[in-house]
């Protein structure tokens, strides 16, 4: 490690804390309908869409309602795209003649794109036009986004509301998320991108003679407005194939420190709307910094294990990082943290191959998705998952005070629990399930590209990325077969909707209930002792489920390799 | 049922009696209610019918899946231990209250005149029914005097053996079924009819019979269950990885893992620790009708004090002598003192004790004086004494001088005219009342004493607040907890004696609609609210409260009103009760915290026994150094096991509550309990691993 690589670390984190108080009033104006710097411009826009939509902009939701409208909403955005993978040789703008997607490879696609996964079975510039990666990918790039605010802003209006009977307007939320918030931003990222020299275009390739005189075949098209949302909108999912890795993805320094500020910037500014819409500003930073605990322990521990290289290579006299599968513009600290960044937001877009990072710079990423991805999180998500987390931390530890549990004068009762369980309960189960399925049945057991722990872990980060809608990839895992187009799928749709929906019953159930004014008497939720609480809560729960499945998988890999045992190419 | 006549948790008949307990709760029916317990209780039969299966056919390390198995079904039997002897208490209280409870036959009045009556067998009884209890005679139901007046012992009830007086109307009319009248004979409405009296609710109450889960007990199940779900989804995968790295786990070392990783810890001691509050209630002479209630008293936010009784002695003591400008202040002490002398009320006698102590005033016989002592009436509103020629009287200020306006002539003879002769005291007067206003201010109550027609000064009677009272509430501030004086004294009075006494707040010249507007305005707030009262017209806001404390002592439509009852009539209760609330529910937080903290440890004993087969270096996870995997898997499962035991005190006796504030609370017992929690299993582990393989078990 070195101070140099500590000092882009610290930067980052600044700019990230620095961002998260303008965009959280910003953001927290937008979505109570105060106006804002943009409003004269696109209020017009807003009401012309709801006539257009026939929806009543003041009509808010009961958990339910709200529920209803999500689950419609992104069901008809699945058909929509699975329909446009499907025709996309038969729709204009596909200048380099893709053929169909298979119906497979479509349904894991188009699952994965409105699910905010944006796993990767496709080959971006190889498989989908450009009407594909624009109509369809950009689209859901939003949408998914938007759908996880959505999502948040319901639950902490359930933390936020006393006696209330609704927890907002799914429509005016999607909408205003998207048209105040995403829009704007991704424009000027955007912009930005193209200055650093991503191409936008609609033009199919660049072909080129090289010095040597060979023919090579480039692909551009309109990347930067689709890296801007995939970053804005921990989507994830790259143009190329190669995604940030690939120099016209991420062509400068400066281009990923921004991308990477862009993973962060909306989920932690989350934090602060929070806050603010709760009342106590403090509640959202309490919980910023229970996320900021987690997230710098793991950006230690990776950087730390590729900093210290292979255990196996420096014992064979090869001293220094590990520098496999990096790009060696971006060096060890800025690879080490894009990987963490990029898991414990729900991003998946990487700017190196996971797959080559030691074992123990490895396990931080799966680890990150493991817990849920709520350190940060994807937009939304991490910080509804968090607060699933917080209502369980605190019914476990808010006893020791004497008094029945409760957070921000909720009493924490059966239904809360029962659904913060539900919610906790399905990544195990989404993620170990398939992952002993493929551990043991042939079709899974062709995927890996390594033997021993290694191959395990590619198995495990392949569902578990999926699960926890992510969509990085390990690599070494031939993913786009049936089996693990289908099994993947399944698993995105299980980690997304099975979390979405005890999640928005939490938040009705909470909007329902009487606010206790807080005492002396009451448990503090804005204290160091909380974050710390709320970390080991996160780590013994949500951790703990998976010591096993981490100890078979990174933790023999690096075990072994201490010991000088290596294992193999598999299946 | 005083403290004292408690036996010790751990007394060897209950102990014995909770082994046959536990034994009988392995009934996997009864077992379904505990979700922790009952996946224990599957896998335990699973794994014995594997070990039977392995016994038959020969099967490997039968010694080692044998002692699994058998601290399988200890575990189970410990968690119903815990339970079976937190009920034994109860059970045994349940028992001496049914020896009360012997056949007995009742007077029922037949309608006629002279208290003509049958006897009929007490089973026999209906509400409404009117009884004739004489001396020496249970009162054969629930039900409240119309009566007379007599003297009954309770000590069947509450333990207290200085009998008590139940008369006719007012607040103390209630009588319990079960207790004896010492003297006199009242005739009795039967309000209850068998089978549902307060001793057979008491009965059902100790005994656990009628016991509901609580509202927090079924949201702890839930996240219980839900935890076990986790750690199913987290060993049942194990197999199929272990069968990647191309080796297999045996099904004992599964389920090994699987039991020390659900919480039985707090799944086998929840509902001891529930029914333990419960009885530490009662040995507070405190009837809880429901553990709802308990947990209620541990979240109160504002609690609702009668200011007589509670916040002060309640009897009002005088505290000085104000004599009227020109009249010496021995004068007035003397007049009062005299027309003090026969006065039996407790002002009454302070005020002789005063003058004693401030003047050396002796006692004097009022026989000797030839004095005549007149009484204190609802008309005149004053009390005094006729010696001689000479006529003292005192009372409120306001009856005093219109006494000396009007200078009735007194319906009963005697020479109280003598008393307010002339009305020509117009500046005496005046003075009077600015002093008896300055006294209200400071929170004292006035006395006028008059001899002959002159106004000679007023005592100053004061209400005393009960010592150290002012600390209890600095503490319940510190818990969080407001607290409201609630009184029918004018708004000065109420103000000075509030500061004095250092409550949050106060309701002057309340009536009882004003407490239930109170307690409604507070719970609208969101806050819990929690009040203690006695007499019918408390019934709705006790009602109404979140705990609403009765007195025993009360009327029947207060005891039926509140959520508890208190034995003893003690109002300065409630914050003991508030105390045991928290107390039950920092257990359960505490007991949570620690059975899941303990986790981390086992987990480093198991998996690496588990795993180091399948990758050797695995081993070096082994941060214990345990001497052998079987050992490790075993020590595990006993620590498991034994740790219920360990904390079965705890459970019972519950955790310390300090009021010293919910931060300072936090940060101690997640020290004590989280890290304690996560530290303690690794020493534990170690230590049982030791004696394991000293002893060659594995």
């Amino acid at each position: 490690m070195t101070l140099d690589g500590w000092i882009q670390v610290a930067l980052y984190c600044a700019i990230v804390l620095a961002l998260v108080k303008p965009l959280g009033l910003y953001m927290t104006r937008v979505f109570t309908g105060a106006p804002t710097l943009l409003s004269p411009l696109l209020t017009p826009v807003e009401r012309g869409l709801y006539r257009l939509a026939g929806i009543d902009g003041r009509q808010e939701q009961s958990w339910l309602g709200y529920g209803l409208a999500l689950l419609v909403f992104n069901g008809l955005g699945f058909v929509g795209l699975y329909a446009v993978l499907r025709c996309q040789d038969l729709l204009p703008l596909n200048p380099a003649g893709q053929a169909a997607v298979p119906p497979d490879l479509a349904f894991n696609t188009a699952v994965s794109f409105v699910t905010n996964t944006n796993w990767q079975n496709y080959g971006g510039e190889t498989t989908l036009s450009h009407l594909s990666q624009m109509l369809g990918l950009t689209t859901q790039n939003f949408l998914s986004a938007a759908t996880g605010i959505a999502l948040a802003l319901a639950l902490i209006r359930g933390f936020a509301r006393a006696s209330a009977a609704t927890v907002g307007s799914f429509w005016v939320d999607l909408t205003r998320c998207t048209l105040y918030v995403l829009l704007p931003l991704s424009v000027g990222l955007t912009l930005f991108f193209v200055w650093q020299g991503m191409p936008q275009t609609l033009q199919a390739a660049v072909e080129a003679t090289t010095l040597e005189g060979a023919h090579q075949t480039i692909a551009i098209g309109p990347v930067a407005s689709q890296v801007a949302i995939k970053m804005l909108g921990t989507n994830g999912g790259g143009f190329f194939n190669a995604n940030a890795a690939h120099p016209f993805e991420n062509p400068t320094a400066l281009a990923n420190l921004v991308q990477m500020v862009a993973i962060f910037a909306l989920g932690a500014a989350l934090t602060n709307v929070f806050g603010r819409m709760v009342g106590d500003e403090r509640q959202g930073w309490a919980i910023l910094a229970a996320m900021g605990v987690l997230f710098l322990g793991g950006v230690a521990i990776t950087y730390a294990a590729e900093a210290a290289g292979s255990p196996v290579l420096n014992a064979l006299g090869l001293l220094g990082g590990n520098m496999e599968g990096k790009e060696v513009r971006f060096g060890l600290a800025a690879s080490a943290l894009f990987a963490v960044v990029t898991t414990a937001a729900s991003c998946g877009a990487v700017n190196a191959m996971h797959d080559s990072f030691t074992a123990l710079g490895g396990l931080i990423p799966l680890l990150n998705m493991q817990l849920g991805e709520i350190i940060v999180g994807g937009v939304g998500a991490g910080l509804y998952g968090m607060l699933v987390f917080v209502v369980v931390a605190v019914f476990v530890a808010g006893l020791m005070v004497g008094r029945t549990p409760e957070y921000l004068g909720k009493k924490i009762e059966a239904r809360e629990v029962k659904m913060a369980m539900l919610a906790v309960l399905c990544l195990p189960a989404a993620m170990l399930g398939p992952t002993a399925l493929a551990t043991v049945i042939p079709a899974g057991l062709a995927g890996p590209a390594n033997a021993g722990p290694h191959g395990f872990s590619e198995i495990l980060y392949a569902f578990t990325s999926a699960a926890a809608n992510n969509g990085s990839a390990f690599g070494g895992l031939s993913g786009n077969t049936p089996f693990y187009n289908v099994a993947l799928g399944f698993g995105m749709l299980a980690g997304r909707f099975l979390v979405i929906i005890p999640a928005l019953a939490l938040a009705g159930a909470l909007a329902a209930k009487k606010t206790v004014p807080a005492s002396a008497g009451t448990f503090p939720t804005d204290s160091g002792l909380f974050v710390g609480l709320l970390v080991g809560v996160i780590l013994i729960v949500g951790g703990l489920t998976f010591f096993p499945s981490l100890a078979l998988g990174p933790v023999a890999e690096h075990l072994a390799g201490a010991a000088g045992q290596t294992f193999g190419a598999g299946g | 049922m005083s403290p004292q006549k408690h036996n010790s948790p751990f007394g060897a008949a209950l102990a014995g009696r909770a082994l046959l307990g536990a034994f009988a709760k392995l009934d996997p029916r009864a077992m379904v209610r505990n979700p922790v317990l009952f996946a224990v209780e599957v896998v335990a039969v699973l794994t014995t019918i594997l070990f039977a299966r392995d016994l038959v056919t020969g099967g490997p390390d039968l010694l080692f899946s044998g002692q699994i198995v058998l601290w399988l079904w200890f575990t189970l039997l410990f968690a119903n231990a815990a339970e079976a002897l937190a009920e034994g208490r109860g059970k045994a209280q349940a028992e001496s209250l049914r020896r009360t409870r012997t056949e007995m036959t009742a007077k029922r009045l037949t309608g006629g005149a002279n208290r003509d009556h049958e006897t009929v067998p007490g089973a026999s009884l209906r509400v409404g029914d009117w009884v004739l209890v004489e001396a020496g005679e249970l009162i054969p139901s629930d039900g409240e005097v119309v009566e007379g007046v007599a003297s009954v012992d309770e000590a069947a009830i509450t333990g207290e053996s200085a009998p008590v007086i139940r008369e006719s109307g007012g607040d103390r009319s209630a009588v319990t079924g079960g207790t004896r009248v010492l003297s006199d004979a009242i005739v009795v409405r039967i309000t209850a009819a068998a089978g549902s009296t307060f001793v057979d609710r008491m009965i059902a109450l100790v005994e656990g019979a009628s016991r509901r889960k609580t509202p927090n007990e079924i949201a702890l199940d839930i996240l219980l269950a839900g935890l076990t779900l986790v750690f199913v989804f987290a060993v049942a995968s194990i197999p199929s990885f272990a069968h990647y790295a191309g080796g297999t786990i045996p099904v004992i070392v599964l389920a090994a893992l699987f039991v020390t990783l659900i919480p039985t810890t707090i799944g086998g001691l929840l509902s001891a620790i529930g029914i333990a509050g419960m009885d530490r209630l009662v040995r507070f002479n405190v009837l809880a009708m429901s553990g709802r209630a308990v947990e209620a008293a541990g979240d109160v936010d504002t609690l609702l004090l009668d200011k007589t009784g509670t916040i002060t002695l309640g009897n009002r003591q005088a505290t000085a002598f104000r004599p009227v400008s020109g009249m010496p202040e021995r004068d007035l002490a003397d007049a009062a003192q005299l027309a003090s002398l026969a006065d039996e009320t407790p002002e009454g006698r302070s005020i002789v004790v005063l003058a004693k102590e401030t003047y050396g005033l002796r006692g004097r016989d009022m026989a000797a004086l030839n004095a005549t002592f007149v009484p204190f009436t609802a008309q005149t509103r004053m009390s005094g004494v006729d010696l001689g020629g000479s006529s003292i009287r005192k009372g409120a200020v306001e009856a005093v001088l219109a006494a000396l306006s009007v200078a009735p002539p007194s319906p009963r003879g005697g020479n109280a005219a003598l008393a307010f002769r002339p009305a020509d005291e117009p500046e005496a007067a005046a003075e009077i009342r600015a002093i008896a206003e300055e006294i209200a201010k400071a929170g004292g109550t006035p006395l006028a004493v008059a001899r002959d027609g002159r106004l000679l000064g007023v005592v100053a009677l004061k209400d005393i607040v009960k010592g150290g009272i002012r600390e209890r509430f600095a503490e319940l501030r510190r818990m969080g907890i407001r607290t409201v004086m609630i009184t029918g004294d004018n708004p000065m009075t109420a103000a000075a004696i509030a500061a004095e006494a250092g409550v949050d707040d106060f309701l002057a010249q309340a009536t009882p609609e004003d407490k239930l507007a109170l307690i409604r305005s507070e719970q609208a707030g969101g806050k819990l609210v929690a009040m203690c009262g006695d007499g019918t017209n408390d019934a709705p806001a006790l009602a109404q409260a979140d705990v609403g404390v009765a007195m025993n002592t009360g009327t029947v439509a207060a005891r039926e009103a509140g959520n508890m009852v208190d034995l003893d009539s003690d109002p300065t209760k409630l914050i003991e009760i508030v105390r045991i609330g928290k107390q039950l529910l920092m257990t359960r937080g505490a007991l949570t915290t620690f059975s899941i903290a303990n986790d981390v440890a086992k987990y480093f004993a198991i998996l690496p026994a588990m795993f180091a087969a399948l990758y050797p270096p695995l081993a070096a996870l082994n941060v214990m150094g345990l001497a052998s995997p079987q050992s490790a898997i075993l020590s595990a499962i006993i620590f498991n096991a034994l740790v219920i035991v360990a904390l079965i005190p705890l459970a019972l006796k519950g955790v310390t509550y300090r009021p010293v504030g919910a931060a300072a609370l936090l940060r101690r017992n997640l020290l004590v309990y989280g890290l304690g929690g996560v530290l303690v299993p690794f020493a534990g582990i170690k230590a049982i691993d030791i004696a394991v393989a000293a002893l060659h078990l594995a």
